[in-house]
């Protein structure tokens, strides 16, 4: 993208409209503000005080005269959020971590010229882009797999990503070959090449594939529902599901009390944003490489 | 792509080198062919065991669920098992012929929500790209498209939470009408608005995200046409209809063929999130209708074919629109 052309108007470019220049502006405007004024009210509601609650009518704040963090210190110190919390960030680490193992491994393998089987292998990465598995038969192989109700079946079914090995095997054919040829003049195994060259190679779509995995576990919702029965396993998802969506009210015995209960919306936002901040911290990581990550799936998949 | 451009870093390579040389550099000896050849045999192991974990992961959970599909054909029982339950044959699909009402009612819900998803979703990223594309400054188009973009990284429990503290009975808008002295209004858990909302939540969550592969396609446009047309006397709506728009066209039309294979796919997650209050007769979709009625209801056998019928539906689709595609001379998504 050339810079100089978006910095300054070219010359054959009439004057734009001041109309139309407006209502673009308006449009934007809006959009923006579609986006922005729910995470603000949200925040602002978890932190509020029971007065400024009440004086908005019970409803959500725009504007927190009080602030207090009772709802966090509540809804953290212990207890059913506390827990999913736990839960839903070692589902996260651990998940990542063996996506990205598995997801390089195959994408490696892939990747080498010659290697035994690769084509037919790709072929069914190919087929698993088109078409996903159905909810009853996907259900079916965790089922007889002995792994409904454990923490594996929030990892495993969705532990390798087609589309994401796929971008990986371009970005690794894209290595200079002289490299890989020097090494094995040198004599170095393909395991050398893997952990000495390709991947201190890789690292930036590493880092981007890693943290598209890793808002994907943290994000997880359908398997939970689909595979977690017992609710002492439940992750994050569940509990919003349950405590924020389905407004079941949340007791005293789901919290860490301090004095008094903090309001139930504060409790519901604090237990949100919770879950929003984790997204929030990773994508400025995540914006910087997602184009490249898209280009490279869009050019060579 | 920064890491190509970067040269590779000496040391690793010079020590790799190294520590291997010593026994790599040949020494014309009777032996040599043979242990080499051994090595690379160890060599291609090497590199099945670095794969084959993810293979498997693949083959697993991707295609042993097709296998999965058998008991559509069966009156499964979940005691009993994939090879003990009977056989039916296709009596789980009668549901094709036999005008069950519920079976319509998801169909229909699920075809009035692609059809309004896709003429009104599809639409709106591209609008939106070509507003940005048209902004000045590189900087304020970047902070516009970061923020453009986060919605997409939301979870959909998240995005219903947000949206019914926003548009619920108690929420945001509903405060402020109540500030206002005004009577509130009714949006969450209504049936008639129910689809109003699904489709809002889905331009709220991915109309910013869906803007980057249509900017990606702009940036690719060559700028000379636009100058010489301009040269030429054309206006800027003039370029936009004959420049712009035809070279976005293979671009959309890939786009079209993808959004048909899971045209019978519409927001699981969104829908059996917000059924409760609003009804199955309004909500309920074919994947919801799955999930109630095999998951929870215990109906193996009709929800597997179902699933089965609209997975390949979905796969017919794909494969036909791509060949319509190529009959009007477009990419498309493969090539033959």
């Amino acid at each position: 993208m050339p810079a100089s052309r978006s910095q300054k108007r070219p010359v054959w470019m009439e004057k734009p409209n001041p109309v139309v220049q407006v209502l673009k502006f308006v449009v934007l405007g809006v959009c923006v503000l579609l986006v922005i004024i729910p995470f603000w009210s949200i925040v602002a509601t978890s932190i509020a005080d029971q007065q400024t609650i009440n004086a908005s009518g019970g409803g959500m704040v725009m504007w927190p005269d009080g602030i207090s963090l009772n709802a966090y210190s509540a809804v953290l110190g212990g207890g059913v959020v506390t827990r999913a919390v736990i839960i839903s960030v070692a589902i996260t680490v651990i998940g990542t971590l063996l996506s990205l193992a598995t997801t390089a491994g195959l994408a490696y393998w892939l990747s080498r010229p010659g290697a035994v089987a690769a084509r037919p292998v790709l072929f069914l990465l190919l087929g698993a882009v088109l078409f996903a598995p159905g909810i009853i038969p996907s259900y079916l192989v965790v089922k007889e797999l002995n792994l409904l109700d454990t923490y594996a079946s929030l990892i495993l079914p969705v532990m390798v990503n087609a589309f994401n090995v796929i971008v990986m095997r371009a970005f690794f054919q894209d290595l200079p070959q002289e490299l890989f040829e020097s090494a094995a003049i040198d004599g170095a195994s393909s395991a050398t090449v893997l952990l000495k060259i390709v991947l201190p190679l890789s690292k930036a779509v590493l880092a981007v594939i890693g943290l598209f995995y890793a808002v994907a576990y943290w994000n997880a919702f359908f398997n939970a529902m689909l595979y977690i029965q017992s609710s002492e396993k439940w992750p994050m998802a569940l509990v919003l599901r349950t405590y924020v969506v389905n407004q079941t009210t949340i007791g005293g015995d789901q919290v860490a009390i301090t004095e008094a209960l903090p309001p139930q919306l504060s409790l519901q936002m604090a237990t949100l944003v919770i879950a929003i901040v984790p997204i929030l911290i990773v994508y400025p990581f995540l914006q910087r490489h997602f184009a490249k990550g898209v280009m490279i799936g869009a050019v060579k998949g | 792509m920064s890491a190509r451009s970067k040269a590779p870093s000496p040391p690793a390579v010079a020590s790799t080198g190294s520590r291997a040389s010593a026994e790599a550099l040949p020494t014309p000896q009777p032996g040599t062919t043979a242990r080499r050849r051994r090595r690379l045999h160890r060599d291609a192991i090497l590199l099945l065991v670095l794969g084959l974990p993810g293979a498997v992961a693949l083959i697993v959970f991707q295609y042993l669920p097709l296998l999965g599909n058998v008991i559509a054909f069966q009156d499964y029982q979940p005691y009993l098992g994939l090879t003990e339950s009977d056989w039916v044959g296709f009596a789980n699909f009668s549901f094709l012929w036999d005008g069950n009402p519920e079976f319509l009612n998801a169909l229909k819900n699920t075809l009035i929500l692609t059809v309004i998803q896709t003429v009104l979703v599809f639409p709106i990223p591209l609008v939106l790209a070509l507003l940005l594309n048209s902004l000045a400054g590189e900087r304020l188009k970047r902070l516009l498209q970061s923020i453009l973009y986060l919605p997409h990284f939301l979870s959909w429990v998240i995005v219903v939470a947000i949206f019914q503290q926003m548009l619920g009975n108690a929420g945001m808008l509903n405060t402020f009408l109540v500030q206002q002295d005004l009577p509130i209004v009714r949006i969450i858990g209504v049936p008639d608005l129910f689809m109003a909302l699904i489709t809002s939540q889905a331009i709220w969550k991915d109309a910013g995200w869906g803007t980057i592969i249509f900017l990606a396609a702009l940036s690719r446009i060559d700028q000379e046409q636009y100058e010489a047309s301009a040269v030429d006397g054309a206006t800027a709506w003039q370029r936009l209809i004959n420049i712009t728009l035809p070279a976005l066209k293979g671009l959309f039309i890939l786009l079209l063929i993808l959004r048909l294979g899971s045209s019978l796919s519409v927001g699981f997650e969104q829908i059996i999130l917000q059924q409760g209050p609003v009804g199955l007769q309004a909500s309920e979709v074919l994947d919801t209708w799955v999930y109630n009625n095999g998951v929870l209801g215990g109906d193996w056998g009709m929800s597997a074919a179902v699933g089965l019928v609209k997975s390949v539906v979905g796969l017919v689709l794909v494969i036909g629109a791509n060949k319509l595609a190529h009959m009007f001379g477009e990419r498309g998504v493969y090539q033959k």
